[in-house]
């Protein structure tokens, strides 16, 4: 069985079909890439696995979990986490703060303990803690650690929102555009890091993404989308070498 | 400038990140617990009053600068502190008791009333609580029976184990009374800060939609924080209803609650320095003004308005100038002698503010 399983979905908003009888399936220990021209309904099909959003039809599997019993927030206690395409940090808190916010789901102490902040809260931080350092070491943002977000450079967010996705030690793991605005040396470190993602830590990821050189890089499958459909899928060479995803890049006639 | 070696991550837990922190408040703490044999009981008196607005500002700053949600309403909830610890202790129940009793009681009304008002958002919210506000004060006078209507209510004198503590004749002990309220209400509030739901309040205030994604359910999260709030508010309602002696349906006013926003905002939303800034703001400014009044046009005439507009004005000031308030300054005050000679005129400046899509493309 997948790990992740989407079979027919559908979503519209108003006249438009951002997804249109969508199905595809994400293999345990996988690295699975989306492409697709701009507007096809890549972050779409993210928002309807974060349960964003309400598909009109289809089914949304997670390791036998079905996802539409689950409300948005309950999805990252399935081992879910995600970045967005247009960076969403916690702009008032420190770096630090974001990557705990990332363990949220892991927290066991109640609200009366917490305002106490008993001997059991501080070993729950602790235990914390230790898992963000790991990140912030994976990650090389030691620089960063007490910073507020409000005043990093953009190639450091991208870093940092994908730190706080790993804090969370997910199964399956969303990248919304990892690259999009990264310089060339820090598109090369996300290509290890995704890498060492699925190697090390075996996270399965799913990602979005443009560049193809990277997406060539590391994933093992590909998906095209074009108007919210399936196009082509299979490995990187595959779905470039598809005449149904070139023309839909680069437009009719250009084969 | 100080630099931390990070030893071990109790480092980051720990109330205090240094040992000069750790001197600097204890010091502090030494001089608040040493105040009454330093300074007259007139002095004193506006001290406490300080306290009190400090500890009704931290309430508001749990939700307002921790959580992101305004609320013009808090005034009631002053109400609802002060009117049920004066009922609790009418009803024979103990001072030790009824007090506690009656932040918890307010916790309990706030989460109640947060459940529907808390899907509002912005001003909305801001306008759904001044509701609040206004009917606390019909609700007041229609309990008549219970609050004392528009005569009002005497909070009878606290004893505590036989020991008295009487706001007038004993301005010390009342003074230390309120002293230790606000020490554990500061404490709560840096727990909070250092614990996940802390953690979780800056998550739904910067950011719904990733706070959602990392598994924090935000409505329970506001729930939480107004209830938090509302306990706090409670608490430094009771002893406002102290303080002031006497109290009927008008002093919990709407006003009472613009201020108390006016005052965190201008103190330092989000930090725990900037409740306490702001209440020495509320506190002193009418007295400031009515002393620099008397001396620039003479004692005996009236401006009505004046304090209004003042402190409008300070408020519009700060929004323009220092949205951090005054906390905020007092960072960069600080970061500039310790960086001395080093610092940069821009150093403050922001590099780029990034588009936040409402839209989750
Ligand atoms: N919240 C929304 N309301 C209305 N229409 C939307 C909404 N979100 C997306 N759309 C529309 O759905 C379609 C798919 O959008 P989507 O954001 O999924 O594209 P994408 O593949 O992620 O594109 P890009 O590469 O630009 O990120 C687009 O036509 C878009 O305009
Ligand atoms: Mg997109």
């Amino acid at each position: 069985m997948s790990l992740l399983e989407i079979n027919n979905a559908t979503l519209k908003f108003g006249g438009v079909v951002a997804v249109n009888d969508l199905s595809f399936s994400v293999e345990e220990g996988e690295v699975y890439a989306i492409v697709g021209p701009n507007g096809a309904g890549k972050s779409t099909a993210f928002n309807l696995i974060s349960r964003f959003y309400e598909p009109f039809a289809g089914t949304f599997t997670f390791d036998g979990n079905n996802l539409l019993e689950r409300d948005a927030d309950q999805v990252a206690d399935l081992g879910i986490a995600r970045t967005f395409q247009n960076i969403e940090l916690f702009e008032h808190a420190t770096v630090l703060q974001n990557l705990l916010v990332g363990r949220h789901r892991h927290r066991k102490t109640t609200l009366l303990e917490e305002m106490f902040f008993t001997p059991r809260v501080r070993r729950e931080e602790e235990r914390h803690r230790e898992a963000v350092e790991e990140v912030i070491d994976f990650l090389d943002l030691q620089p960063y650690r007490n910073k507020m977000i409000a005043g990093l450079p953009y190639g450091v967010r991208k870093v940092v929102e994908l730190g706080r996705a790993l804090a969370s030690k997910p199964r399956l793991l969303l990248l919304d555009e990892p690259a999009s605005g990264l310089s060339v040396e820090e598109t090369q470190d996300m290509r290890w890091w995704i890498d060492d993602i699925r190697k090390q830590m075996g996270i399965t990821v799913l990602m979005v993404e443009h560049d193809m050189g990277l997406v060539s890089g590391v994933s093992d499958r590909v998906l095209a989308l074009a108007d919210g459909a399936k196009l082509a899928e299979g490995t990187p060479a595959e779905v470039q070498a598809n005449p149904a995803v070139i023309e839909a890049y680069l437009g009719a006639g250009a084969v | 400038m100080r630099i931390h070696f990070k030893t071990s991550y109790q480092h980051d837990i720990r109330l205090f990140p240094d040992r000069w922190t750790l001197c600097v408040y204890g010091a502090l703490l030494a001089l608040a617990f040493a105040l009454p044999y330093l300074i007259g009981e007139f002095y004193l008196g506006e001290v406490t009053n300080v306290l009190i607005w400090a500890i009704a500002g931290l309430g508001l700053m749990l939700l307002t600068g921790q959580t992101g949600q305004a609320s013009l309403g808090h005034a009631a909830f002053l109400a609802i502190g002060c009117y049920a610890n004066t009922i609790l202790i009418e009803q024979g129940v103990p001072f030790i008791i009824a007090f506690p009793l009656a932040g918890v009681i307010t916790g309990f009304v706030g989460l109640l009333i947060a459940i529907p008002v808390l899907r509002l958002h912005g001003i909305y919210l801001a306008i759904a609580t001044i509701a609040l506000s206004v009917l606390a004060d019909d609700i007041i006078v229609l309990t008549e029976h219970w609050s004392g209507g528009v005569s009002g209510k005497f909070p009878e004198m606290i004893t505590i184990f036989g020991f008295e503590i009487e706001r007038w004749s004993m301005p010390s002990r009342f003074y230390y009374l309120v002293l230790v309220v606000t020490i554990i209400c500061t404490l709560f509030y840096r727990n909070l800060l250092r614990s996940p739901l802390g953690r979780a309040f800056a998550a739904v205030r910067d950011s719904e939609v990733s706070a959602t994604a990392m598994g924090v359910h935000i409505a329970r999260t506001k729930g939480k924080a107004f209830g938090l709030s509302c306990m706090i508010t409670g608490w430094a309602g009771a002893l406002m209803g102290y303080y002031a002696g006497t109290f009927n349906n008008e002093t919990f006013s709407l006003v009472i609650s613009i201020t108390l926003l006016m005052m965190i905002v201008i103190g330092g939303l989000g930090s725990i320095h900037g409740a306490f800034f702001g209440a020495v703001v509320v506190a002193f400014l009418p007295q400031a003004l009515s002393i620099l009044k008397d001396n620039v046009v003479g004692s005996g005439v009236a401006i009505p308005g004046l304090e209004t507009g003042v402190f409008g004005l300070i408020l519009i000031m700060f929004i323009l100038f220092e949205p951090m308030g005054i906390y905020g300054r007092w960072l960069k005050i600080r970061t500039w002698f310790e960086l001395f000679p080093f610092a940069r005129k821009d150093m403050f400046r922001r590099q780029k503010s990034y588009l936040k899509t409402e839209r989750l493309r």
